[in-house]
């Protein structure tokens, strides 16, 4: 019974962090058609900076920390969309029909420069951010910290955010509605490189969140970059390319299924029955559990 | 003489006058540059990115400079050569090669990892050149050149290896664990790595020697992220203490014992612990938790241990690593080693460095002979090297063991002490 509520809790809040992470990931890809293998760089930009500024080496208030990891996050993302990704869809040297490739590779190296330009400037160790909460809680006799509930709280507490932006506002519902159709919604007099720069904000923040809070959980460094990267990509094919409901879904999915093999079976082996499972739902259902593509 | 021809002859005379003016200079220059001897050449091999890689090459940079302002090895310069492995065993071959065919070097220093240490080591024969080992543990290192001695002996391995360290950490249990804090119940915990195969082996047999019984046996991928399902394995059985066998990993299990509050102490070894920015990296939570290493501020192992420790505090603002004062020893033992044969050729240097008997700054090295078990490594004794144990208590590395270098007692943790107070 314990084991059973200790796996609970735990592929509870590992969901919604993966959840956090693939979302933003899936509403790029959605609205920008953009698989960005950058991604964990995103992530952990967020996290080695909410360190910086409140663990290691300014010794700030977690909250500036946090923000200011945030706002890392959100940087990365847009230093990713106009540096590499919006010159690789403008450029008219590239023919057409390469031109996914080129950015799928460009982003790519990107992830890989951000991984040895982490690792140069603050080692390949890995940082802890100071966790939000200290202490721990007794749920039905399982002891966790508090800093782990909070982090799964937190979680969907933005993805409720998230929802209520898009569903609820004009700006969210332009979102969307870009996602399924852009030439359409350019039709309407919509100004679409304004819903990109919206969405790639929202994207560097989402990303920039869960990064910081993985941080205060797990820890984060350099070697993380791919395969957060990596994680993100099964979670979202899986869920289906563009749908978030999907996406979340698929994160809860993996997440508990890695939780179940890292207790029961080994910690060692816990990504492998995500990725069967992945192989079996591309053979069966390519276009993932919720996607509509 | 017309105005060309005038011109013509002033470019010619000028020019012979130059050549002759350095033909002159170039006769006259290399007797006064007889007398700067060619450098001496030493290459160190280690994973920058990593703190325990950048402790390797920043040891034998502080050895190299001083052994330089001392005016060198017999009146010639050491000239160092670094090598980034990425701690990768690629790369790291590909560096080894190229130190001696490119840049020459006599010896090698290094590197950060078993794996990659042994990857190393037949190149070691094939080239004939020494290489030191000062960041790794496995007993395979030695092991090589106790079988194939004549090929393999160019390999030593300056740093205490597994079997030792595990007899290390027992005799600690049995003083400190057993005999000052009345435990009676341990869990080995190690990552899966090379280093702690044989490590684990010594673990299992002297700890139960030492009183303490193991309850059980976890082996860790170290690439583990999320190690919450093995501390509620540990904390399910009631064990008093955790034994580790952690070196690749360090932050993560470390941050997540404290967060998690696991009634259990932490101790054994914990590499990564043994450098001051561990404590940033863990934002405090490191406090409490015991490893064993080379050196510790504080801690007067040797007579030069204490001045290397502050001295590479002050230059490369965190404390030294273990791997820190092994390689900065290796490259003095190398110095001895050439003034002593007179000689830098390659099976010269190794029988210079078989005489070793030297007092460093993890103790007095010697190193194992021919027919000894682990051929060409550290030897492991009381008068000789036997590391020293620290806990972190109140964000500072304090010495507990042995007695003679201890500063103070064990600290235990309020959220450990409330669960062995439940157990008696």
């Amino acid at each position: 019974m314990t084991l059973l509520l200790q796996v609970l809790v735990d592929g509870f809040v590992i969901g919604a962090l993966y959840g956090l992470g693939a979302a933003g990931f899936t509403i790029i890809f959605g609205v920008s058609g953009v698989l960005n293998l950058a991604h964990g760089g995103v992530m952990v930009v967020a996290a080695m900076v909410a360190w910086m500024v409140a663990g290691g080496i300014l010794h700030a208030s977690l909250l500036t920390g946090v923000v200011c990891g945030v706002a890392a996050g959100m940087v990365t993302a847009y230093a990713t969309y106009y540096l590499v990704v919006r010159p690789a869809q403008r450029s008219r040297r590239i023919p057409d029909e390469e031109r996914e490739i080129f950015i799928l590779t460009a982003t790519l190296l990107l992830g890989i420069v951000i991984q040895e330009g982490i690792a140069y400037l603050f080692t390949s160790n890995p940082v802890t951010v100071p966790p939000l909460v200290s202490g721990v809680v007794h749920v039905f006799g399982v002891r966790t910290p508090t800093n782990e509930l909070l982090i799964g709280v937190i979680s969907w507490v933005v993805l409720g955010l998230l929802w209520l932006f898009v569903n609820r506002t004009r700006q969210g519902k332009a979102v969307l509605a870009a996602s399924i159709n852009p030439h359409g919604l350019a039709m309407l007099g919509f100004e679409l490189p304004q819903i990109h720069r919206l969405v790639w904000g929202l994207y560097g923040l989402l990303g920039g969140v869960a990064g910081v809070l993985l941080a205060t959980f797990e820890g984060a460094s350099s070697g993380l970059v791919g395969g957060l990267t990596a994680s993100a990509f099964i979670i979202v094919v899986l869920g289906g390319l563009g749908s978030v409901p999907g996406s979340l879904v698929a994160a809860y999915v993996i997440g508990f299924m890695e939780t179940v093999t890292a207790y029961l079976i080994s910690p060692a082996i816990r990504t492998l029955p995500g990725m069967v499972l992945l192989l079996l739902i591309l053979y069966v259902r390519p276009q993932g559990l919720l996607g509509r593509r | 003489m017309n105005t060309s021809a005038r011109k013509t002859i002033w470019t010619l005379g000028s020019f012979l006058a130059a050549m002759v003016l350095v033909a002159g200079v170039s006769l006259v220059a290399p007797a006064a540059h007889a007398k700067t001897k060619a450098p001496i050449r030493i290459g160190v091999i280690a994973p920058f990115s990593a703190i325990d890689g950048a402790s390797i090459i920043n040891g034998a940079e502080m050895a190299v400079d001083e052994i330089n302002k001392a005016g060198g090895i017999e009146g010639r310069p050491v000239k160092l050569f670094k090598y980034d492995n990425h701690a990768s065993a690629t790369d790291a071959v590909r560096a080894f090669q190229r130190a001696v065919k490119q840049d020459h070097v006599v010896a090698i220093a290094g590197t950060f990892i078993s794996e990659v240490a042994l990857a190393i080591e037949p190149w070691s024969a094939r080239l004939h050149t020494p290489f030191i080992v000062t960041g790794a543990a496995s007993t395979k290192i030695t092991g090589e050149v106790h079988n194939h001695y004549a090929r393999d002996k160019y390999v030593f391995h300056n740093w205490l290896n597994s079997d030792f360290q595990g007899r290390v950490v027992c005799d600690f249990a049995k003083d400190e664990l057993v005999g000052k804090l009345g435990y009676k119940t341990a869990v080995v915990m190690s990552e899966d790595a090379a280093w702690t195969q044989p490590l684990d082996v010594s673990y299992l047999k002297c700890l139960p020697k030492a009183g303490l019984k193991v309850l059980d046996h976890i082996r860790f991928s170290p690439d583990t992220n999320d190690f919450t399902p093995l501390f509620n394995k540990v904390e399910s059985e009631h064990a008093d203490v955790i034994i580790a066998g952690w070196a690749h990993v360090g932050v993560k299990p470390t941050v997540q014992w404290h967060q998690q509050q696991v009634p259990a102490l932490l101790a054994g070894i914990n590499a990564q612990a043994g450098a001051s920015s561990f404590w940033k990296s863990t934002n405090g939570d490191t406090e409490g938790v015991i490893t064993g290493t080379a050196g510790v501020s504080g801690a007067a192992v040797t007579p030069k241990s204490e001045p290397f420790t502050k001295a590479y505090t002050k230059r490369y603002h965190t404390t030294p690593a273990y791997n820190a004062y092994s390689t900065y020893d290796s490259i003095y033992m190398l110095k001895a080693a050439i003034e002593r044969e007179h000689s830098t050729n390659a099976d010269k240097l190794v029988t210079g460095l078989e005489k070793t008997d030297y007092l460093g700054t993890v103790g007095r090295v010697k190193f194992y002979g021919r027919n000894d078990l682990y051929t060409h490594g550290m030897e492991y004794g009381k008068d000789l090297v036997q590391t020293v144990v620290f806990q972190w208590q109140h964000g500072k590395q304090v010495p507990v063991w042995p007695h003679r270098v201890s500063l103070a007692k064990l600290e235990v943790p309020s959220f450990v002490k409330q669960h062995v107070a439940m157990n008696r």
